[in-house]
C-alpha cells in the first residue's frame, strides 16, 4: 500500500463522519421546542414573520439545510441570533487568538513536562521518583481543571499576590500562567502515565534485550532503540490531547476571564443562541477531526506498520 | 460453563477469589474503597445530621454568608444566601452519585450489549457495528452534550441520558475484544451444536464471561460521569435550582472565593477526594481482577 493512497483513504474517511456532525448538530437546532425569538415580551405577528423571513426560518426545513451546507461551504456559519451585529465567523475569528494561544501554551508545557516525568517513572519503576509521579498523576488526572483553576487563582492571585487573578491583557504573560498551567496540569498527568506505560512494555521487547546482551551502555540503549517505538503513543495520544485542550478552554476561559471561542460558546449555550453553538460545534468539530487526520498521516509515517492494516 | 473452560484457565470461582485477593493485598486500594464508602454514607446521612434544610435562609447571621462555626451549626459555613453549606454540599454529592450511577448503568447496558453482539457475531455485522463506533468516537462529545442541554433544556435526566448514551462506546469496544475471543471457545462450539440461538449464547455464554472486565471498567466510568455531570453544572448547564450538585456548588464557591473561600474549598475537597478515591479504587480493581492491563 502506498503512502499517499493511505492518506487518501483516511481522507475520505472522516468525510461521512463530518457530515454526521454537521447533520446532527442542524437537525438538533431545529428539533429545539421553540424560536430563537421567544422572548418574554411578544413580538408583533408580522414582526416576527419579518424575522423568520429574514433568516430564512421560512423555508423549508431540507432547503434551509441545502442553504446552510452552501453557506459552510465557504466558511459562512450564519449570523449569531444573539449578538445581533455579528457572524458567528466572526465571534469565532476573535475569539481564536486567545483560545490558540493558550492551548498551544498548555500543549508545549505538557510535552515538555509529561514526557521527562514519564521516562523518569519508568527507568526508575517501583522506585520513590516512580511511586511519587504516579501518584500526583493520578491526583491531576481525578482533580478536575474547574477545582484547579479558582484554587490557583485563589493561591497565587489572591493570597501571594504573584499573578493576575483573571483577565486579558493582549496576552501578556504574566495574564497566561495560570490558564496555561491549569490547562496543562490533567495533560502532563496522562502523558506521564501513558509514556511510562509504554517505555515499560518496549523495555521488555526481544530488540531491547538483544541490544543488552551486545553490551550497549543503558542510555545509548535508550536514545537509539527504546525512545522512538515507546513515544509513538504519545504520537496518537496527541489528537484525543487537542480534544480535551478545547474542552478545558471552557472551564479555563470562563474562570479567567478570558475572551477566547470557549466563552462565546458557554455564553451562546446559556442564552440559546442556536445559530452560534452549531456552528461553533461544527468548527469545533472540524477542527478536532483534522488533528486526528493529521495525526493518523503522522502515526503512519513514523510506523509503516499501521499503513497496511 | 465452568466445567467446560479448559484446564489452563482459571475456572469462575477462582478467578472471584484471587481478584479479591490481590484486592485485600493492595492497601491503597482498600483505603480508597472504604473512603468512598464513608463519603456515600456522608451523603446519604450528612443532610439529616444538620439541623438546617437544603434551602433554609438562616437570616440570624450578619452577613449572609458566615465562614465556618461549630457554634451556630453551620459546619462548612454558609452561602452567600444564608443558606447551610455543609447540607448542601452532601446533597449535592447525592446528586452527583445518582447522576454517576444512573449514566455508568446505563452505559454499561449499552456497551455490553452491543459489544458482545459485535464480537460472538464477527464477520460484517462486526465490522459495521464497529464502524459505528468509531464514527461516534471521533465527536466531540462535550460539545454535543451541550448542544443536547440547549435544545432541550437542562434537566438532570437529560444529563445522564446523554453521558450514559456517550459512555457505553469504551464499553462496548472493550467487550466486544473479550467476545472474539470467547466465541473461540470449546463451550461456545458447544452451545453452537446444541442448536442454542445466537441471543441465547450472548446471554448465556459470553456475558457471563466478560463481567470482570465491564465492573473495572464501570468502577473507572464512575468518576468519569462525576467529572462529566459536575463540568456541565460548573457551567450553569447541569443541574439546576433547587437542586443543586458538586459542579455547581465549586462554581458559586468559585464567584465569592475572595470573600468566602471556605464556600470554593468545601464543595472543592470533598469533589476531589470523591473523584481520587474512586479512581484509586478502580485502578486497583483492574489490577485485581485484570492483572495483565496493569
Amino acid at each position: 500500500m502506498n503512502p499517499f493512497g493511505y492518506a487518501l483513504r483516511r481522507l475520505l474517511g472522516v468525510i461521512p463522519t463530518f457530515l454526521l456532525i454537521v447533520a446532527a448538530a442542524f437537525f438538533l437546532m431545529r428539533a429545539a421546542p421553540g424560536g430563537p425569538f421567544d422572548d418574554e415580551r411578544s413580538l408583533p405577528p408580522e414582526i416576527e414573520a419579518n424575522l423568520q423571513s429574514a433568516y430564512g426560518l421560512d423555508q423549508p426545513v431540507p432547503v434551509q439545510f441545502a442553504r446552510y451546507l452552501a453557506g459552510l461551504a465557504r466558511g459562512d456559519l450564519g449570523p449569531s441570533f444573539r449578538m445581533k451585529d455579528f457572524t458567528v465567523a466572526e465571534l469565532i475569528g476573535r475569539g481564536l487568538p486567545v483560545t490558540f494561544g493558550i492551548g498551544a501554551g498548555a500543549l508545549v508545557l505538557a510535552l515538555g513536562l509529561g514526557i521527562p516525568l514519564g521516562l523518569l517513572a519508568a527507568l526508575r519503576q517501583n522506585g520513590w521518583a516512580d511511586h511519587a509521579v504516579m501518584s500526583v498523576a493520578l491526583a491531576g488526572i481525578a482533580v478536575p481543571n474547574f477545582v484547579v483553576a479558582p484554587v490557583l487563582a485563589l493561591m497565587f492571585g489572591l493570597y501571594l499576590g504573584w499573578l493576575p487573578v483573571a483577565g486579558w491583557e493582549a496576552g501578556s504573560l504574566r495574564h497566561m500562567v495560570l490558564p496555561v498551567v491549569t490547562l496543562a496540569l490533567p495533560l502532563v498527568a496522562y502523558l506521564a502515565r501513558l509514556t511510562r506505560g509504554s517505555l515499560l512494555e518496549v523495555l521488555q521487547s526481544p530488540f531491547i534485550r538483544t541490544a543488552r546482551a551486545k553490551g550497549l551502555a543503558p542510555a545509548v540503549i535508550l536514545r537509539r532503540h527504546a525512545l522512538k517505538p515507546a513515544l509513538l503513543p504519545v504520537v496518537s495520544f496527541l489528537g484525543p490531547a487537542a480534544a480535551a485542550l478545547l474542552t478545558g478552554s471552557l472551564v479555563v476561559e470562563q474562570v479567567f476571564g478570558l475572551p477566547g471561542v470557549g466563552r462565546y460558546f458557554v455564553q451562546g449555550a446559556i442564552n440559546r443562541d442556536y445559530t452560534l453553538v452549531m456552528g461553533m460545534v461544527i468548527f469545533y468539530a472540524s477542527l478536532i477531526l483534522l488533528l486526528n487526520l493529521l495525526v493518523d498521516l503522522a502515526y503512519g509515517w513514523l510506523d509503516p506498520r499501521i499503513r497496511q492494516e | 460453563m465452568a466445567g467446560s473452560t479448559p484446564a489452563s484457565a482459571r475456572s469462575d470461582g477462582g478467578q472471584w477469589a484471587d481478584a479479591g485477593y490481590r484486592l485485600r493485598a493492595n492497601r491503597a486500594a482498600l483505603a480508597a474503597g472504604a473512603l468512598v464508602v464513608l463519603l456515600m454514607l456522608a451523603a446519604l446521612l450528612g443532610p439529616m445530621l444538620s439541623p438546617y434544610a437544603l434551602d433554609h435562609v438562616d437570616w440570624s447571621l450578619s452577613p449572609l454568608a458566615s465562614p465556618p462555626s461549630l457554634a451556630n451549626g453551620h459546619w462548612f459555613g454558609t452561602d452567600s444566601n444564608g443558606r447551610d453549606l455543609f447540607v448542601r454540599v452532601w446533597s449535592g454529592t447525592q446528586v452527583s452519585l445518582l447522576v454517576a450511577l444512573l449514566a455508568t448503568a446505563v452505559s454499561v447496558v449499552i456497551g455490553v450489549g452491543w459489544g458482545a453482539t459485535a464480537g460472538y457475531l464477527g464477520g460484517r455485522v462486526d465490522g459495521w457495528m464497529m464502524r459505528v463506533v468509531d464514527v461516534l468516537y471521533a465527536l466531540p462529545y462535550m460539545f454535543f452534550v451541550i448542544i443536547l442541554t440547549v435544545v432541550f433544556g437542562r434537566s438532570l435526566w437529560l444529563i445522564f441520558l446523554a453521558i450514559g448514551a456517550v459512555g457505553w462506546l469504551t464499553m462496548a469496544r472493550i467487550v466486544r475484544g473479550q467476545a472474539l475471543a470467547l466465541r473461540q471457545r470449546e463451550f461456545v462450539a458447544a452451545a453452537v451444536t446444541l442448536g442454542l440461538p445466537a441471543h441465547r449464547i450472548i446471554a448465556r455464554h459470553i456475558v457471563p464471561n466478560v463481567l470482570g472486565t465491564v465492573v473495572v471498567y464501570a468502577t473507572l466510568t464512575v468518576p468519569q460521569v462525576i467529572l462529566f455531570e459536575s463540568f456541565l453544572s460548573f457551567l450553569g448547564l447541569g443541574v439546576q435550582e433547587p437542586l443543586t450538585s458538586l459542579g455547581r456548588l465549586v462554581a458559586e464557591g468559585a464567584l465569592e472565593m475572595e470573600t468566602a473561600p471556605w464556600q470554593l474549598l468545601a464543595p472543592s475537597a470533598v469533589l476531589a477526594t470523591l473523584l481520587l478515591a474512586l479512581n484509586f479504587l478502580g485502578d486497583g480493581l483492574r489490577d485485581a481482577l485484570d492483572p495483565r492491563q496493569g
